[in-house]
C-alpha cells in the first residue's frame, strides 16, 4: 500500500531531535497500549504483518498527527473490531456489552517471562533463485495491500549480498492468506541508483527483500533498451 | 488517549481476553528487563574475544547465549575506518529490542525514518558525528524479518581493558550507528 508509513527519502520532516532524558514509556497509557497490543497479539487474531497493515492503513493525516502509541491503539481497535472480538458500540460505550463468543487461551504471567520475537523462519519450498553477488532488479509494485518493499527501492538495480533464510512472506501473511514462506535476501543498492548523482557518492542502502519482489537483472538487455531510447 | 486506552482495557478484561495483572507485568518487562545491557555486553565481548566476534559477524542469531533468543534473524555489522553502518526502519519501528531495549522516540519518528536513507551524513551531523568524506556509509533499512546490530569501532587507548570496563564505553546510539563509542 502506498501510504504515509513508507517515509524513506521524503523531505520536509525537519530535524531529528534526540532526547536528553529517555524513558521507555513517556506516559503510563503508552505502556498500557504496548501491553494490550502484546496480550491481544497472543490471541492470534492477526499476524504480525496484519498488525503492521492495520497501522499503515490509518488515514495519512491521522498517522502523521498521532503519536506512535496512539497509532498502535487505533490499529488495535481496528483489528479487534475486524476480528469480531470487540464491537464499535462497545468501544463507544467503554464497556463490554456482550460476553465473549469463545474462551480464548490468554496470555499469562508465565508467557510474559518468555516474551520474545517469534521465529518466522520456515523450511524452504524450493531452492533459492539467487545467490550472493547476483544482480537483481526490484519489481515496480504498487499493491493496495501490504508490502514491505519501500517505494524508494522499487524498480531499482541492486546486488544480492546475502541469503537470510526462508521467512513468512509479509504480503500474503498480512491479508490472512496461508503462510507462504519465501526466500529473504539482503539486497544492496548504491546511493546513485536510488537517489541519482546528488546526495552522497559514498552511500549505499540495503533492504530485506523477499524473492517474489526480485527479478534477475539482465545487464545486456538493459543496455539495449537504453540505446534504443537514445 | 488515557481514557480511550482504559476503555479498551476494561472491555477486553470484562470479556476475559486479557488479565490486567499480566498487562502490568508486560509493562514492567519492557521497562526493566527486556534487552537491558544485552547489546553492551555483546559488543564488549566481541572486542575482547576474537572467536566470539567471528561467530557474531557470521551468524549473530545463533551466536548469542541469552535465555531469550532472538527469533528473528539478527545481523551484526562491523564498523571500520572504511565503512560506517547505520540502521533504520523507514516503514515503521523494526528494531532489535532483544539486545537494545525498545527503540528511542527519534528512531520511530518521521524525520529519522525519512532522512536516514537519503542523507545519512546530515543525520549523523545532528547526532554530532562527523565522518571522513572517504568513509562509506552503509544504511540498513529493516524492512523484513531481519534486525541489525552495529558493532562499533573500539576506542584507541583501551588496550588490555577488561570486558566490564569496555562495556561502559558502549553507547546505545553506537549500536544503531548514529553515534560513536565514548572515549576512555
Amino acid at each position: 500500500m502506498n501510504s504515509i508509513h513508507d517515509m524513506g527519502g521524503m523531505h520536509g520532516f525537519g530535524p531529528i531531535g534526540p532526547e536528553a532524558d529517555e524513558t521507555v514509556f513517556h506516559s503510563p497509557w503508552k505502556g498500557r497500549v504496548m501491553s494490550l497490543y502484546r496480550a491481544a497479539g497472543f490471541l492470534r487474531l492477526w499476524t504480525i504483518d496484519g498488525g503492521r497493515a492495520m497501522i499503515a492503513s490509518l488515514p495519512p493525516a491521522t498517522y502523521l498527527t498521532a503519536s506512535y502509541y496512539a497509532r498502535w491503539l487505533m490499529g488495535l481497535e481496528r483489528g479487534l473490531e475486524r476480528a469480531g472480538v470487540v464491537g464499535a458500540d462497545e468501544i463507544a460505550a467503554g464497556r463490554s456489552l456482550r460476553p465473549a463468543h469463545s474462551r480464548p487461551r490468554i496470555m499469562t504471567a508465565a508467557n510474559v517471562a518468555n516474551i520474545r520475537r517469534s521465529s518466522f523462519e520456515h523450511p524452504a519450498p524450493a531452492p533459492a533463485r539467487f545467490k550472493p553477488g547476483d544482480r537483481v532488479r526490484t519489481l515496480n509494485l504498487n499493491p493496495k495491500t501490504h508490502t514491505r518493499l519501500p517505494r524508494y527501492a522499487r524498480g531499482k538495480e541492486g546486488v544480492i549480498e546475502a541469503i537470510r533464510g526462508c521467512h513468512v512472506f509479509s504480503d500474503t501473511a498480512a491479508i490472512g492468506a496461508a503462510e507462504d514462506p519465501r526466500w529473504l535476501y539482503t539486497v544492496e543498492f548504491s546511493g546513485l541508483q536510488l537517489w541519482g548523482a546528488d546526495p552522497d557518492p559514498a552511500l549505499s542502502v540495503s533492504i530485506g527483500a523477499f524473492e517474489p519482489d526480485l527479478a534477475r537483472h539482465e545487464r545486456a538487455r538493459h543496455r539495449l533498451c537504453r540505446d534504443s531510447v537514445r | 488517549m488515557q481514557a480511550r486506552v482504559r476503555a479498551l482495557e476494561t472491555i477486553l478484561t470484562e470479556k476475559g481476553y486479557v488479565d490486567p495483572n499480566v498487562l502490568d507485568r508486560i509493562v514492567d518487562a519492557f521497562e526493566t528487563k527486556i534487552g537491558a545491557r544485552n547489546g553492551v555486553r555483546i559488543v564488549a565481548r566481541a572486542w575482547t574475544d576474537p572467536e566470539f566476534e567471528a561467530r557474531l559477524l557470521a551468524d549473530a542469531t545463533n551466536s548469542l547465549g541469552f535465555s531469550s533468543p532472538v527469533g528473528a534473524h539478527l545481523i551484526a555489522v562491523e564498523n571500520t575506518p572504511r565503512i560506517h553502518n547505520m540502521v533504520v526502519c523507514t516503514l515503521g519501528s523494526c528494531y532489535p529490542w532483544e539486545v537494545l531495549r525498545l527503540p528511542p522516540v527519534w528512531y520511530k519518528s518521521a524525520p529519522y525514518r525519512s532522512r536516514a536513507v537519503i542523507e545519512p551524513r546530515a543525520v549523523l551531523a545532528e547526532f554530532g558525528v562527523e565522518l571522513p568524506a572517504h568513509t562509506r556509509i552503509r544504511v540498513w533499512d529493516s524492512t523484513a524479518a531481519t534486525r541489525c546490530l552495529v558493532l562499533p569501532m573500539r576506542s584507541s587507548g583501551t588496550e588490555g581493558w577488561s570486558e566490564e570496563r569496555l562495556a561502559d564505553l558502549v553507547t546505545r546510539d553506537s549500536m544503531i550507528g548514529t553515534g560513536l563509542v565514548k572515549s576512555p
